[in-house]
């Protein structure tokens, strides 16, 4: 099994607030990697500075490597947005543009100058079908990508992320704000989608952690407590707190 | 009933001024230059100056206006002193009579650049009294964007140069639309800040370059009033002007309006 991304060290701080401690993983390919955790426990900002989106919130200061390949992320010849090409996101709250389904999907390519109007074409719908919206939406493609629903929002932003071809797509608790039929739409999507992309995910739905991940993460006050696989952390957890909290003890 | 008193004095107002005014409005009053000692014919100059200026101006401002919005919220950090003191500034320029402008125009754009009385002279004098009120409007068109657009852009590996242009601008587009109609149409309605710079009472033909002077409406209307011999024959001309005059300025907050309510019932967010 090869490692896609590592981390050795991270730590992230927010102003005074050590909010990632020491954070060490190594997280593999085409595989997807739950990360749990009690609200508050930084798990968010570990996954903002896997792509290095935590640059953006004032006051953020990082220490550490984050490894894509071989490569170092925080390097000092690294342009973060090279970076964050490779390791897309997708957010909480689906944030479609306001603009139409089909620019939505076109503007990442656009910018990274994948033009051509035939191939941009191909490229929206390739993505779009690889997002499970293509059939839902390919008539009404100039329509506002505000008219959808919050479930196929999200699969359009996943479908924006994938346009740009990544190797990484981080998911920061993407079922949190949809209904039920519209989160086993996305599960059911992440399944296809780790034949081709690694995956970290942020939940903090245990039932979704267990359902959807390869590899399971545990972390709490900043800190990585326990990683193995999902079934181990679940099932034979070795930690105590661990136990406590797949156990629903607290949260 | 402040409301009421108010209500009928605006509405006695506009009735007083639509009657007198209404009467003398034709196309020949529209398209045909002034004569006999501004006694008859036209205000086409007028109108064509107003709108020169106005055009100049925004020309000038909006530019220089959103540059400054766009560092204002995107570059700088909230909280930097730098920051403070600029909106400081802004906001009381914005608080400063019109004859200071017009002053300020005298003093710097006629005489010290050496622009003399101009189209450019009042235009850039217009410019200066709109600035703030573009900069504002821009401000706070780009701080209504949401953030997560801005993150969305840039996790996709979009500069920030390139998501400022592409995301943030379009969707600000409205707001910063409707400031500068609003700036327009407080220019065109303005006669102190031209009065010194590059306003004339009268001129044969239309300015041929901005280093010409111009007639504009406001200032027309602020002679005719004031200093023409003849009061009686050029009543109903003021009357005109006026009229033309309002209707200009409404018309441009009219636009201003149709396009917010536009905007508005598209976007959700």
């Amino acid at each position: 099994m090869k490692i896609k991304l590592q981390t050795k060290k991270l730590n992230v701080w927010y102003g005074g607030i050590h909010v990632v401690r020491d954070f060490t993983i190594k997280i593999p390919e085409k595989r997807i990697t739950a990360v749990i955790g009690p609200s508050g426990c930084g798990k968010s900002t570990f996954l903002k500075a896997l792509n290095r989106m935590v640059e953006l919130v004032p006051g953020a200061r990082v220490s550490g490597k984050v490894i894509l390949d071989v490569k170092n992320i925080y390097g000092k010849d690294v342009d973060e947005t090279e970076i964050r090409w490779k390791i897309g996101m997708v957010f909480q709250k689906p944030n479609p543009f306001p603009k139409s389904i089909y620019e939505n999907v076109a503007y990442g390519p656009r910018i990274h100058g994948m033009a051509g109007k035939e191939k941009l074409r191909r490229i929206v719908e390739e993505s779009l079908r690889k997002a499970a919206l293509w059939e839902e939406v390919k008539d009404r493609l100039n329509v506002s990508a505000l008219e959808l629903s919050g479930g196929q929002q999200q699969r359009l932003c996943i479908a924006r992320t994938l346009a740009v071809n990544p190797e990484v797509i981080l998911m920061d608790e993407p079922c949190s704000a949809l209904d039920p039929i519209a989160t086993t739409k996305i599960e059911d999507l992440l399944f296809e989608l780790k034949k081709n992309y690694t995956i970290v995910i942020v939940t903090h739905n245990l039932q979704q952690a267990a359902r959807v991940s390869d590899y399971t993460a545990f972390m709490y006050m900043g800190e990585l407590i326990e990683y193995g696989r999902t079934e181990e952390i679940f099932e034979r957890p070795k930690n105590k707190k661990t136990q406590d909290y797949v156990m629903g003890r607290f949260g | 009933m402040a409301i009421l008193i108010s209500l009928s004095i605006t509405g006695y107002l506009l009735f007083y001024i639509i009657s007198n005014g209404a009467r003398i409005i034709s196309w020949d009053f529209l398209t045909k230059p002034p004569t006999s000692g501004m006694t008859a014919g036209g205000i086409f100059p007028a109108i064509v100056g107003t709108l020169l200026l106005v055009t100049l101006a925004i020309a000038v401002s909006l530019p220089l206006g959103l540059i400054s919005a766009i560092y204002l919220v995107e570059y700088s950090s909230k909280e930097s002193r730098f920051v403070r003191l600029v909106e400081l500034a802004v906001y009381s320029l914005n608080g400063i009579p019109s004859i200071v402008f017009g002053l300020f125009g005298l003093a710097f754009f006629v005489k010290f650049l050496g622009l003399g009385t101009s189209l450019l002279s009042a235009s850039l004098t217009l410019s200066l009294m709109i600035f703030p009120t573009i900069i504002v409007t821009s401000v706070e068109a780009l701080k209504s964007v949401p953030d997560h657009f801005r993150e969305a852009s840039l996790a996709l590996g979009a500069t920030k140069g390139q998501t400022i242009v592409k995301v943030v601008l379009p969707a600000a587009f409205p707001g910063i639309i409707t400031g500068s109609i609003l700036g327009v149409g407080r220019a065109a309605g303005e006669t102190a800040p031209i009065l010194f710079t590059g306003a004339v009472f009268y001129m044969r033909g239309l300015p041929t370059s901005i280093f010409d002077p111009v007639m504009a409406l406001p200032f027309h209307l602020f002679v005719l009033g004031t200093e023409h011999p003849n009061i009686s024959k050029v009543e109903p001309i003021q009357y005109g002007t006026a009229l033309v005059l309002l209707l200009l300025v409404l018309l441009i907050s009219l636009v201003a309006v149709v396009i917010r309510h536009w905007y508005r019932r598209k976007r959700r967010w």
